[in-house]
């Protein structure tokens, strides 16, 4: 079926497509190399790309100047509390609507996902005011729920979608060979599910890292997970550029790297499985 | 041990009544098949039986007790499926194994047993591949392997042989046959290929649109077929059924007669040209038209005759082996 | 499919998801239905009492309103045309062999994968500083004056930032919608004799119709509600202050609850209209 390609043609694709990456991972590669630049270099002109003295003198700054570690570590309970919370309510609902179908599932899910829908600052004050009330602003606990609760449309969502692609003879033979609903669960939809559920628990954590409205405005010290490490960079600050760069490296690179690994499994949770 | 019986059993999606009421019983160890074109209602009732869906009314016995309300788990029945529905990522061993772990059968007996049943299917070798490794044949296998374990007091199969190709198929065949004959478990069996159903069942069950049109031995259905549903559903090629002046000679309506029932002759009452002539080496059936008859009919006739397309044939009809009916379709005894 | 043991069992597992999510849109809600009649002010004397429809005229009536209303479309209908527009063009381009794809693919996802914060506060500073910034450098090069782009075009320049972080997101999907036409239809139109711009029109961009839909849908959802982005570059100063960035301010930074509140009754009818918009493309999926 395929043709032979001339090598002209796939040149000249190479050259455009690399060209173009390139642009667009310009201003992450030019963050990173601007993190170990003295602030001189940082701001010479012309720019300096790969000819400057090489120095991690920025991150120990950055790590002195805020406890880095401590706002990594929130990042990680809240990202990665908060989906794996949503993944547990998630898959019991998921199951029912996949399996069980009746004539308002569908109303379900399109209900759920357009609680995602309602904007985030129409309910900031209630928010605000009911962490107040209870004791948990700049608090994880809070800040793991909320991230949960507004996550929640999307995991169902997604593991609807890889959940329907189960065959429910598979759940059925497990109920003839005497399994109850908690063995139906633990022992065959969810190991086969494994490739499908470790995608939505790969975006969810990203799109709690990345968060940065709740994150934001309801914490301070205690809570402050990366975006907000990171936001304190706003200005002065923002002008010592090699500074800045070095912050931002360690903000994105956990998350740049987890990305990169899993992008194929991202791709198709995204989509809802609409798209193959 | 394993009897089971359905007393006034309907089952109804939404308003629609797919299954009306409905009597049967299975005796413990007989072979019994569902049989019906699709949509019949056959599958339906199968799963009925397994507590995978719900009666609408009626009742459901296993061996006497109530079963209406016992889900699946514990009905003591074991399911093979069309797709097979292997666990995908369990080893053939810790699929066959899933029942009794879940039964909490020892951990000695349950290796015990999955010896034996590998054997006995020839799966020894395979019982450390995942399913995915294994051919349609040797995944059948395993997905009665999986049933066989259990002990259970019924065996339930749908449609376990329509995803095999033809070879392989009557291999299958002979084999659930011979688990029939070493086992002597109840049996109820799915399809909707008459063949299947003539050379395993001990009892065969006609299914159309959810209603029971008959039930009887395989050669009953054949010999006597109680209407013209099932006359023209058991045999193969189908049975001739001829309307008009030939039917009311035999004061009938319509009469049915069997394709290897009707022989070539050198001078018989019908006459006709050979349409299609399908050799077989075995047999050849003809497809006689323009006899004065309004239908086509079929013959069965010897492997080595010479007839093609064209020839002129004489035929003769045994006419004591005539089944007649009236306008309902009922058989006229 | 199912019996009723099943069926109910299945009412109990999806109880507490849609409990969560009844209450996490409830109670605030009612909160907020609530503080949008009242005048109330934390800092000067908190709730003083019934307002009527005061807030509501107030916010519609305010100067602010109706720009921030254009600010919101406009970033996100220029995000969206540029992302899908892009997007399309730069699939097709990653759909053709090449050496190193893989790798391009992985260059050209990484900006998904970097926090609003830090983009905005990269960009902001080293690339559209006036002075400093590296697009300054690049128009001296060439002997043209720097633009003071997020005071100058903030606008523009939003959209631009907001864009190099959705296009990895846009391209992606388009992409693997992109690979799964079948080669055999493009084969049989060339076989026809259609050139390269009616095969793009007749058979890709019809073929990519559900793709895009997604892609619409799913960055509408996050870029109605993008705030990081407005916070860290101009604090929605220069006309980029969009609906949610203009109540975010009347809560938090005038204190003002009762108005607020009344903003994010707009915003929620606002969400809504487009949600039931697009939650109609979205049913028409599920069916398929």
């Amino acid at each position: 079926m395929a043709r032979a390609v001339s090598t002209r043609r796939k040149t000249i694709a190479t050259a455009a497509a690399w060209g173009i990456g390139l642009l667009i991972f310009f201003p992450i590669l030019w963050t990173i190399l601007t993190s170990f630049k003295t602030e001189a270099q940082a701001i010479a002109d012309p720019p300096i790309f790969l000819g400057f003295d090489w120095t991690l003198e920025n991150y120990r700054v950055v790590q002195e100047r805020s406890d880095y570690m401590r706002f990594l570590w929130n990042s990680v309970i809240l990202a990665g509390g908060s989906t794996i919370l949503g993944v547990i309510i998630a898959v019991p609902a998921a199951w029912s609507m996949a399996f069980v179908p009746s004539k308002r599932t569908k109303d379900i899910l399109l209900w759920m996902l357009s609680t995602k829908m309602l904007p985030a600052v129409g309910v900031l004050y209630p928010i605000y005011l009911i962490c107040i009330r209870f004791g948990l602003l700049d608090s994880r606990a809070a800040l793991v729920a909320i991230l949960m609760l507004i996550n929640l449309p999307i995991i169902v969502w997604m593991l609807y979608t890889y959940f329907r692609e189960i065959p429910g003879e598979i759940l059925e033979a497990a109920r003839m060979d005497g399994a109850g609903l908690k063995e139906e669960i633990l022992y065959v939809l969810t190991p086969m599910a494994v490739p499908g559920i470790a995608s939505t628990l790969l975006l969810n954590f990203i799109l709690a890292w990345n968060e940065a409205f709740w994150t934001l405005n309801l914490t301070a010290a205690n809570a402050a997970p990366l975006t907000a490490f990171i936001a304190s960079y706003s200005s002065p600050e923002g002008l010592f550029y090699a500074k800045l760069s070095a912050a931002s490296t360690m903000a994105i690179a956990p998350i740049l790297i987890l990305g990169w690994f899993s992008q194929k499994q991202l791709v198709r949770g995204l989509t809802f499985g609409a798209v193959k | 041990m394993g009897q089971i019986t359905l007393e006034q059993v309907t089952k109804s999606f939404g308003d629609v009544q797919v299954i009306p009421p409905l009597d049967l019983t299975i005796e413990d160890g007989e072979f019994c098949v569902f049989v019906g074109p699709s949509g019949c209602g056959k599958s339906t009732l199968l799963r009925l039986i397994a507590g995978l869906e719900d009666i609408s009314s009626g009742a459901i016995r296993i061996d006497g007790t109530d079963a209406s309300s016992t889900p699946p788990a514990r009905r003591g029945l074991a399911m093979v499926f069309q797709s097979y529905a292997l666990y995908p990522h369990m080893s053939v061993r810790r699929n066959i194994a899933f029942p009794m772990k879940m039964a909490g059968v020892p951990k000695a007996e349950q290796d015990k047993r999955i010896e034996a049943a590998a054997k006995a299917l020839n799966l020894t070798d395979y019982l450390d591949r995942r399913p995915g490794q294994l051919s349609g044949g040797q995944r059948q296998r395993v997905a009665i392997g999986r049933a066989i374990v259990r002990e259970p007091a019924a065996f339930l199969f749908d449609e376990p042989l329509s995803n095999l190709d033809a070879a392989l198929r009557v291999g299958m065949r002979m084999e659930i046959g011979e688990l029939h004959a070493k086992l002597k478990t109840t049996m109820i069996y799915v399809t909707h290929d008459q063949v299947e159903a003539m050379t395993m069942a001990d009892k065969i069950v006609v299914l159309r649109a959810g209603n029971i049109e008959q039930v009887g031995s395989p050669l009953e259905l054949y010999r006597s077929p109680r209407n013209l549903f099932v006359a023209g559903f058991i045999g193969s090629p189908k049975m001739n059924l001829l309307e008009g002046e030939v039917a009311a000679a035999q004061n009938a309506h319509t009469i049915g007669i069997r394709p290897e029932h009707i022989d070539v002759v050198d001078s018989g009452p019908w006459s006709g040209n050979v349409g299609v002539a399908e050799h077989l080496g075995s047999d050849t059936f003809l497809h006689v038209h323009d006899t004065g008859l309004a239908e086509t009919v079929t013959v069965r006739a010897t492997g080595e005759v010479g007839l093609r397309h064209g020839d002129r044939v004489s035929l003769a009809p045994r006419e004591d082996l005539f089944h007649r009916f009236d306008a309902q379709g009922l058989r006229i005894d | 499919m199912a019996t009723q043991h099943s069926r109910s069992a299945a009412r109990l597992m999806m109880a507490p998801a849609v409990i969560l999510l009844l209450g996490w849109m409830l109670v605030p809600l009612t909160m907020t239905l609530w503080f949008s009649f009242r005048r109330y002010l934390p800092l000067r004397g908190g709730d003083l009492g019934w307002a009527g429809f005061d807030n509501f005229t107030r916010f519609v009536t305010s100067s602010a309103f109706w720009p921030s209303v254009q600010t919101t479309l406009v970033i996100v209908g220029g995000v969206l045309v540029i992302t899908i527009v892009l997007g399309v063009l730069l699939a097709l381009l990653l759909d053709q062999p090449m050496w190193g794809q893989g790798i391009v693919r992985i260059l050209v996802i990484a900006p998904f994968f970097v926090m609003p914060t830090v983009s905005a506060l990269v960009w902001k500073n080293m690339f559209m500083d006036p002075t400093n910034g590296l697009l300054a450098h690049l128009w001296r090069l060439f002997g043209a004056d720097p633009i003071a782009w997020l005071s100058e075009v903030p606008t523009t320049s939003i959209v631009m930032i907001v864009s190099w972080q959705w296009l990895p997101f846009a391209t992606l999907i388009l992409l693997t919608a992109v690979q799964s036409l079948d080669r055999e239809q493009l084969e049989a139109a060339e076989m026809d004799g259609a050139s390269p711009l009616s095969r793009f029109t007749y058979i890709i961009l019809p073929h990519l119709g559900r793709a895009i839909t997604i892609v619409l849908l799913i960055q509408t959802i996050f870029l109605l509600s993008i705030f990081a982005e407005i916070f860290v570059t101009t604090g929605g100063a220069f006309g980029t202050r969009t609906l949610t960035y203009l109540i975010f301010q009347r809560v938090l930074e005038s204190q003002n609850v009762g108005l607020g509140s009344a903003g994010g009754v707009y915003a929620i009818i606002l969400a809504n209209i487009v949600a039931i918009f697009l939650m109609r493309i979205v049913g028409k999926n599920l069916d398929r």
